[in-house]
């Protein structure tokens, strides 16, 4: 049980007509979005600290001689605010028509444009026409480092980008320079960001086209992009991200707010690394070794053969991947359990340290690489080889049981792999020259074209969701081993991921009480099994 | 004694030593009857000091006219940890030019005005914020804070009284910007120079996060003698909501431009015609800006009566501010003189808040166009709008003194506005 809190007392105030209560210190604004009432505001950021500049969220308070800034302005009880008012809107005009006189216009080919505050907000509530007829100021470009690049004349001078860096990233190498309508946003150093590991969340917070991803850029529109739900496969701190996606390929990897997780926030080394879900050398069919050749063949008749192979009692040994989903892990270990119990080994790669987020401790690119290897370890697979997730598999060079690989690419093995085996089962998303000796090779999608879960380093139970539609005869590795389970007795075949999921909590003690429909986006935390005292 | 043009209608209480090198030292300072006032502070408890100054009605000098003895009574009583003073010396208002006479000539007036000060606000630490331009004047103050220092006024159990006082003459870098109060302590405390979201205010957290009040020089250099003399003294002179005496700041096209010090209500046709010599032959009064360029243009009509104290000025539609007297003949372009002060704010701007950021330079580009003859009436009726937007929107007021002599001259100037404009379409259609 949580500690007991005792009940807060609340402030209630009337926000256009609409009766609030929030808890005495909410700002304005944000009892404001708490009705679902956005006031228009760039410098404010939820993960930042508040200058008050912006003035675009000024908003009428009954009482207050002038305009409130709302991202500051405390709530009071019996407060009545107006964020529509003739006043309030007027003066958002204003403000707004303030940010066009210099602004380039360059919408069409802007990468911004789309997802653009600036764009959102004037045709919104701004004029129809500028009053501008005075020439426009001009910077132009600056390469930031990294994958930044710099904008100026797009710059609406909000400064998150400058406060990210000083209060989050604790990394200040962005600073304004010059003063008034000449101020910029500048580097201190000719390498700017380069090299700063949480650079990268400064693109994402700029409410304008100013900073942008060099790797995305003029990549795709941003209407263009499905936005998928998903979690960050690149270490086991399993940040929130939203898969963009166009033309069935990721575009970019997006950090989805999630406070017990990464608040607002990804690593560069995350968000980096997606160009592999891309990739289009796939196992796209089931093979089926015959005479020596692998040959593609329909589902059911390489079930139904590998049904009758494994009917024969033989010693079993497997091989995980902890970056496959707990669902494909648990249905392995109950395959292999099944079967007469075996070692699972996994290999696991390793960082040489964490890199943390200091302005957000609880965040940081974990030491361990891999998104799942809670759930392995949970399941008393055995992890062998080194930090660079190789060797280890020297024992099954001439193992002469049933071998199973699940979702390992197998990088390090030879043609070989597997040679001696009497049946050689591989279940794998891309194809491996340690295959080639495989009797069954099954063709599984990969985190990204399907549903499932992983368990961060932290005991987080999370849900992803499939962005890009994978090969046609692709089945999640749950479903083909369940198949082997339904057909050995052990339960229903599961049709939907969820099935999967309850089929897991049977197995996995610390997801009992877990339903997958209540996981949402924001994840759940493992039940840590209850230890009964002399047990 | 050449201190150029003197009046004798002049009332010379804190400009009394001016002109006379002696009164840059500690002894000529003392022989002229200093440093009396804060042994007699000292000897006075804190609440008796702040009375004192509260009777007087001293308001402050630095623009905005604020009681003086009424702020330092929003500092807490309770200290919990260390207090501030800041004295704002960052005088840079174009057409002011007072606190740096009373820093070159009578640094020692206000050493003693900032250690009473600091006392009844109960500061440890007093920083003298000066104008970056203010060479030789820093120079003066420094040697003088040097002088005090080695003669037991500042620094550690000041004058056997068991209080510590420190005093630091800080230069700044030459923003006008840093002479907002909240800026000004961004600016000690090594950050850039951009005022701060109040609340909370600086008596609450201020200075490295520290209750502190800021006074600016003329207010400082004050307290002695209202401490020597008593509130009810200085309240001989001006009226019974502005009293005391006020350093009037003259320029522009009068034959004795200058520094004065007179009663405040004193009336402004006497100030420019008979303290200040009147115009050159053959030209007539214009416009009057009263108060440093940051507040509202007077016409002509509007001077006529004006008595200049804080309420006077206000009755004729614009403020005192600093008592900065901007004086112009009619042989002044209003579009163009204008324009320069927009230019001014433009360059000024810190650049935090969207409408003064992008609204001064607009302001400028526009009244650019209209000076050279491209302008069109509807700029009028934008620079008033814009001039509008900018009012009130911001964190500080340097975007509301940007916007006040646009609008005030059009208001009053319009005839000015629209010859320009027409004689440009005249051009364009020949």
């Amino acid at each position: 049980m949580s500690e007991f809190t005792p009940p807060q007392e609340m402030v209630t105030l009337t926000i256009d007509g609409q009766e609030v209560a929030v808890p005495p210190g909410t700002t304005i604004l944000q009892a404001a979005e708490s009705t679902g009432n956005r006031i228009p505001h760039y410098c404010y950021h939820p993960g930042l600290s508040a200058p008050a500049q912006c003035r675009l969220c000024l908003v009428e308070v009954e009482g207050a001689p002038k305009l409130q800034p709302s991202c500051v302005t405390q709530v009071r009880d019996g407060q009545v605010v107006h964020t529509a008012s003739e006043k309030a809107k007027g003066m958002r005009q204003g403000v707004l028509e303030f940010y066009l006189a210099n602004h380039p216009l360059d919408c069409p080919i802007c990468d911004q444009s789309g997802e653009c505050k600036l764009q959102d907000y004037v045709h919104a509530e701004g004029r129809k026409h500028g009053r501008s007829r005075e020439p426009k100021r001009v910077f132009g470009r600056d390469d930031f480092g990294g994958d930044v690049l710099f904008y100026g004349d797009r710059c609406v001078m909000c400064t998150r980008c400058v406060r990210f860096m000083n209060e989050v990233a604790q990394d200040p190498r962005l600073t304004v320079v010059e003063r008034g309508n000449r101020s910029v946003i500048d580097t201190f150093f000719e390498d700017g960001v380069e090299g700063s590991p949480y650079a990268g969340n400064i693109v994402d917070i700029c409410p304008v086209g100013a900073l942008v991803s060099k790797d995305f850029l003029h990549k795709a529109r941003a209407w263009d992009l499905d936005h998928t739900p998903s979690v960050c496969p690149n270490c086991s701190q399993g940040c929130n991200i939203d898969l963009h996606v166009r033309d069935n390929r990721v575009q970019r990897l997006k950090p989805r707010a999630n406070p017990d997780v990464n608040g607002h926030w990804m690593c560069d080394y995350g968000r980096n690394r997606f160009e592999w879900m891309n990739r289009e050398d796939r196992l796209s069919f089931p093979l089926l070794r015959e005479a020596g050749e692998a040959r593609p063949a329909e589902w059911g008749t390489v079930l139904s053969g590998l049904l009758e192979n494994l009917e024969e009692p033989r010693p079993i040994r497997a091989v995980a991947s902890p970056f496959s989903s707990t669902e494909d892990l648990v249905a392995l270990r109950r395959v292999v359990d099944a079967l007469g119990g075996g070692d699972i080994l996994f290999r696991s790669p390793e960082a040489d340290e964490e890199i943390p987020l200091p302005g957000f401790p609880q965040l940081a690119r974990r030491r361990d690489l891999s998104p799942n290897r809670r759930t392995a370890e949970l399941l008393q697979m055995k992890r062998v080889g080194g930090a660079d997730g190789r060797g280890g598999l020297e024992a099954l060079a001439d193992y002469t049981g049933t071998l199973i690989v699940l979702g390992d690419a197998l990088t390090d093995q030879d043609a070989d792999f597997g040679r001696q085996a009497a049946l050689y089962l591989y279940l794998g998303s891309h194809p491996s020259p340690a295959a080639t000796q495989a009797d069954v090779v099954l063709p599984i999608p990969t985190f990204a074209e399907q549903e499932g879960t992983f368990i961060n380093g932290q005991g987080r139970v999370q849900r992803f969701w499939p962005g890009l539609v994978g090969p046609a005869q692709a089945r999640p590795a749950w479903m083909a081993l369940g198949v082997v389970l339904s057909r050995l007795g052990l339960g229903e075949l599961p049709g939907t991921a969820a099935e999967a999921f309850l089929a897991a909590t049977g197995v996995l003690p610390e997801l009992q009480g877990l339903r997958y429909e209540t996981i949402g986006t924001r994840g759940a935390i493992l039940n840590e099994p209850v230890l009964v005292a002399g047990s | 004694m050449a201190y150029p043009y003197t009046h004798e209608k002049e009332v010379r209480v804190l400009s009394r030593g001016w002109g006379d090198p002696r009164t840059r030292t500690l002894e000529g300072w003392k022989a002229m009857g200093g440093y009396t006032a804060l042994p007699k502070a000292l000897g006075m408890s804190r609440a008796e000091v702040i009375d004192e100054v509260k009777a007087s009605g001293l308001r402050g000098r630095g623009g905005a006219g604020f009681p003086t003895g009424i702020k330092w009574s929003f500092m807490p009583g309770d200290k919990k940890g260390a207090h501030y003073l800041c004295c704002n010396a960052d005088e840079s208002e174009p057409g002011t030019f007072k606190d740096r006479e009373l820093l070159r000539w009578t640094p020692h007036q206000l050493i003693e005005g900032c250690l009473i000060g600091a006392y009844a606000i109960q500061a440890d630490h007093v920083f003298i914020y000066c104008r970056g331009e203010f060479f030789e004047a820093t120079q003066v103050l420094s040697r003088a804070v040097e002088e005090a220092y080695e003669a037991g006024y500042i620094g550690k159990d000041i004058l056997g009284s068991g209080h510590d006082i420190d005093i630091t003459v800080f230069a700044g870098a030459g923003a006008y910007i840093c002479g907002e109060e909240t800026a000004l302590m961004n600016s000690i405390e090594g950050r850039r120079g951009l005022p701060r979201v109040k609340p909370p205010f600086p008596a609450a957290v201020g200075l490295f996060g520290k209750p502190t009040t800021i006074n600016n020089v003329e207010t400082l250099s004050s307290i002695p003698h209202i401490v020597n003399n008593g509130g009810s003294w200085y309240r001989q002179w001006g009226s019974e909501k502005s009293p005391g005496t006020k350093l009037f700041c003259v320029s522009g096209h009068v034959r004795r431009p200058g520094n004065y010090e007179l009663p405040l209500g004193f009336p402004l046709e006497e100030l420019i015609y008979d303290v200040c010599g009147g115009f050159r032959e053959g030209r007539s009064l214009k416009a009057v800006i009263p108060g440093g360029s940051s507040v509202p243009i007077m016409s002509a009509a509007d001077c006529a009566g004006c008595l200049l104290d804080y309420e006077g000025v206000v009755e004729r539609g614009s403020m005192l501010g600093c008592a900065s007297v901007i004086i112009m003949d009619d042989s002044t372009n209003i579009v163009k003189q204008v324009r320069r002060m927009v230019d001014f704010y433009a360059h000024e701007s810190c650049g935090q808040c969207t409408p003064c950021r992008e609204g001064t330079q607009w302001l400028s580009r526009i009244l650019v166009r209209i000076e050279h003859g491209r302008g069109t009436e509807e700029d009028l009726d934008t620079l008033l709008e814009l001039g509008n937007q900018m009012t009130g929107t911001t964190i500080c007021v340097l975007s509301d003194s940007a916007a006040a002599p646009v609008a005030s001259s059009i208001q009053k100037f319009r005839d000015d506005y629209l010859a320009l404009i027409r004689r440009g379409e005249k051009v364009g259609a020949a």
